[in-house]
C-alpha cells in the first residue's frame, strides 16, 4: 500500500516537473524543473528495488550533467526566451504528429490492457553484483561500443568548437 | 476502532523511523553547535587566545547564544534577488546535508524491552531476532551519499546567482569548481575499499574490517583489519581525506568563503538564520565527511583492540554494552574533528591556481594509481 501511495506521489511530482519544464519562461526555472524530474525519477526507480540504478540516476543525471546546463546558463546570463507568434510548419504539420503518436500510444495501451504479466514493484532488487556481470560480461561489447561512440561525439564538439587558424 | 496486527506493525515501524530521524538529527545539531564552540576554543589557545569565555563556564553557553542571535536577528532580503531561489538555496543545503546522515550506520543493533533495532536511520531487523538477527541497509549506501554531496553544488551555485551580487557569484564559481574536480579524487579514491569489502553497503564495508573470529597471532589485533592498514589504502587515505576538505569548503581550500578576498562568498548576502543554515549545513558536511572517513578506512564502529583476549570486557549491562561501539564510532568522528581544526590552525590558504592544479594533477593520477596497485593486492589475494 505505502509502495503505491509513494507512485502516485513520485509520479505526480514528475509529471508535474515535466510541465514547469516547458512552462516557465527563465532558463534556470526550466533547468531546475528538469533535475526534480531526474530526481522523482531516482525515486521511482528505488520503489521497483534498482538501487543502483537510482543512484546513478542521481550522480549522473542530476549531479553531473545537469550541473553543466545550470552552468552554461549561469555562465551566459541567459535572459527570459522571447515568444515568437509560432511558425506554419509546426501548426499544420506539429500539432497532428503529436496527435497521432499518442493516438497510437494509446491504442497499444488499450489493445495490450490485460497483460498476463506485470512489473511488481520492488521487482529489480537485485545486488549491485548482478548489474556488472550484465555489463562486463554479458553485454561487454554493446557497452564498450557505446563508450566510442561518446568518444566520438567528444571528438566532433572540439572539431566543432576548434577556431580556425 | 481496533487495530490489525498488521497495521499495528506498520505503525510501530514509521514510529521507530520518525523517533530515530529525530534523536539523530538532533544529536547532529547539537554536536555542530558545540563543534563551533570547540573550534573558537581550540582556534584561539592556537593564537594564544582565550576564545570565548563570558556566557558560561568556558563559555559553554555560547552556542545557546549564537543560537539566539540568529534567530532574533533581523531577517534581511535584499533587493535584486531572485527571490524563489534565494530562499531555496540555504533549505536544499541544510536538508541535503542532513541527508546523508540517513544511510550512515553508527553500530549493531540496541535491544530495548525485547525490541531489537538497528542503529542506522535506513538500518532494517527482525525486531524479535534478538542481538544477533541479520542488519539489511540499502546496499548502494556509499553511493547515495556520493549522490548526496554532488547535488549539494545546486544549493552553493543557485546561493551565488540568485543573490544577483558579484562576490556571491564570483564564490559560488569557485566553490562549484572545485566541488566538482575534486569530487573526482573523493570518489576515484573509494574504489579501493569498495574492491576490497567488494560491496557498496557501509554496512558490509565495515564488517569486513572485523577481525574475524578464528584468528590466531597478530592476526587478533583488531586495528591490523582496518582498510588503512590491511588493504594498504594509506594513499587513498590522504586523497580522501585532501578531497574532503576541499568538498566542505575548508581551510587550506576554503576559496569559496575567502575573507580577504570575497567579504563571505557565496553567503555574503544571507543573513539571520538563512545565513544559519549555511553554516550548519557546512557543519554537518563535515561530519558526514568525518563518518565516510571513519567507516571506510578505519574500521567504523570496530574497536582497535577487538580481539585482543586479555583485554577484560568491562561488565556493563546490555543496553550500554550495545552503545560501546557508537562510542568507538564517535571517538573517531571527533578525531577527525579535532583534525579539521588543526590543520585551520595550520595552514594558508591555497592560490586558486595552485588548487586546481593539485587537484587534477596530484589528487586524480594518484587515486588512479591506487585502484591499479589495489585491484592488484585483490587479485593477488584471490588467487589460489
Amino acid at each position: 500500500m505505502i509502495h503505491q501511495v509513494l507512485f502516485i506521489i513520485f509520479g505526480g511530482i514528475c509529471v508535474a516537473g515535466a510541465l514547469n519544464l516547458l512552462l516557465q519562461k527563465h532558463p534556470i526555472s526550466s533547468a531546475l524543473s528538469l533535475i526534480v524530474v531526474m530526481g522523482s525519477l531516482a525515486a521511482l526507480y528505488l520503489l521497483l528495488g534498482a538501487q543502483f540504478v537510482a543512484a546513478i540516476q542521481v550522480i549522473v543525471y542530476a549531479g553531473a550533467i545537469m550541473v553543466l546546463f545550470v552552468f552554461v546558463i549561469m555562465l551566459l546570463n541567459a535572459g527570459k526566451e522571447e515568444h515568437t507568434k509560432g511558425s506554419r510548419i509546426a501548426m499544420w504539420f506539429g500539432v497532428p504528429s503529436v496527435a497521432a503518436l499518442l493516438g497510437m500510444v494509446l491504442f497499444i495501451l488499450l489493445q495490450r490492457g490485460k497483460v498476463d504479466y506485470q512489473i511488481e514493484l520492488g521487482a529489480f532488487a537485485r545486488p549491485t553484483r548482478e548489474v556488472a556481470i550484465l555489463l562486463f560480461r554479458d553485454y561487454l561489447l554493446p557497452f564498450e561500443v557505446t563508450s566510442v561512440l561518446i568518444l566520438v561525439a567528444i571528438m566532433g564538439a572540439v572539431v566543432l568548437a576548434r577556431k580556425e587558424q | 476502532m481496533t487495530l490489525t496486527p498488521e497495521l499495528k506493525d506498520a505503525l510501530l515501524f514509521v514510529a521507530i523511523i520518525v523517533v530515530k530521524i529525530l534523536v539523530i538529527t538532533h544529536v547532529l545539531l547539537g554536536a555542530c553547535a558545540y563543534t563551533v564552540w570547540l573550534e573558537r576554543k581550540l582556534i584561539g589557545r592556537m593564537q594564544n587566545r582565550w576564545g570565548p569565555t563570558r556566557v558560561g563556564w568556558f563559555g559553554l553557553l555560547q552556542p545557546l547564544a549564537d543560537a539566539l542571535k540568529f534567530i532574533v536577528k533581523e531577517d534581511l532580503l535584499p533587493p535584486g534577488v531572485n527571490r524563489p531561489l534565494f530562499l531555496l538555496a540555504p533549505l536544499l543545503a541544510v536538508a541535503l546535508g542532513l541527508t546523508s546522515l540517513a544511510v550512515i550506520p553508527f553500530g549493531e543493533t540496541v535491544t530495548i524491552a525485547g525490541h531489537t533495532e538497528a542503529l542506522q536511520i535506513s538500518g532494517m531487523t527482525d525486531p524479535n531476532g534478538g542481538g544477533n538477527a541479520p542488519i539489511f541497509d540499502p546496499n548502494v549506501g556509499l553511493l547515495i551519499i556520493l549522490g548526496v554531496t554532488s547535488i549539494g553544488v545546486y544549493a552553493i551555485a543557485l546561493s551565488g546567482w540568485s543573490s544577483n551580487s558579484k562576490y556571491s557569484l564570483l564564490g559560488s564559481l569557485r566553490a562549484s569548481a572545485q566541488m566538482i574536480s575534486y569530487e573526482l579524487a573523493l570518489g576515484l579514491s573509494l574504489v579501493g575499499v569498495v574492491m576490497l569489502g567488494s560491496s557498496l553497503s557501509l554496512r558490509e564495508i565495515v564488517n569486513g574490517q572485523a577481525a574475524p573470529a578464528a584468528a590466531t597471532g597478530w592476526h587478533q589485533i583488531g586495528f591490523l583489519h582496518w582498510n588503512f592498514f590491511s588493504g594498504f589504502q594509506f594513499v587513498a587515505f590522504f586523497i580522501y581525506l585532501t578531497a574532503a576538505f576541499a568538498e566542505t569548503n575548508r581551510i587550506p581550500f576554503d576559496l569559496p568563503e575567502a575573507e580577504t578576498e570575497l567579504v563571505a562568498g557565496y553567503h555574503t548576502e544571507y543573513s539571520a538564520m538563512k545565513f544559519a543554515m549555511f553554516f550548519i549545513a557546512e557543519y554537518a558536511n563535515m561530519f558526514t565527511a568525518a563518518s565516510i572517513a571513519t567507516l571506510l578506512f578505519l574500521g567504523g564502529w570496530h574497536s582497535p583492540f577487538e580481539g585482543l583476549s586479555f583485554i577484560p570486557s568491562l561488565p556493563l549491562p546490555a543496553i550500554v554494552a550495545a552503545f560501546v561501539p557508537t562510542f568507538w564510532f564517535v571517538l573517531k568522528i571527533a578525531f577527525f574533528i579535532f583534525f579539521y581544526i588543526w590543520v585551520r590552525g595550520t595552514l594558508p590558504r591555497f592560490r586558486y591556481d595552485q588548487l586546481m592544479g593539485f587537484g587534477w594533477k596530484i589528487l586524480l593520477p594518484a587515486s588512479i594509481a591506487n585502484i591499479i596497485v589495489t585491484s592488484a593486492i585483490v587479485a593477488w589475494r584471490a588467487a589460489p
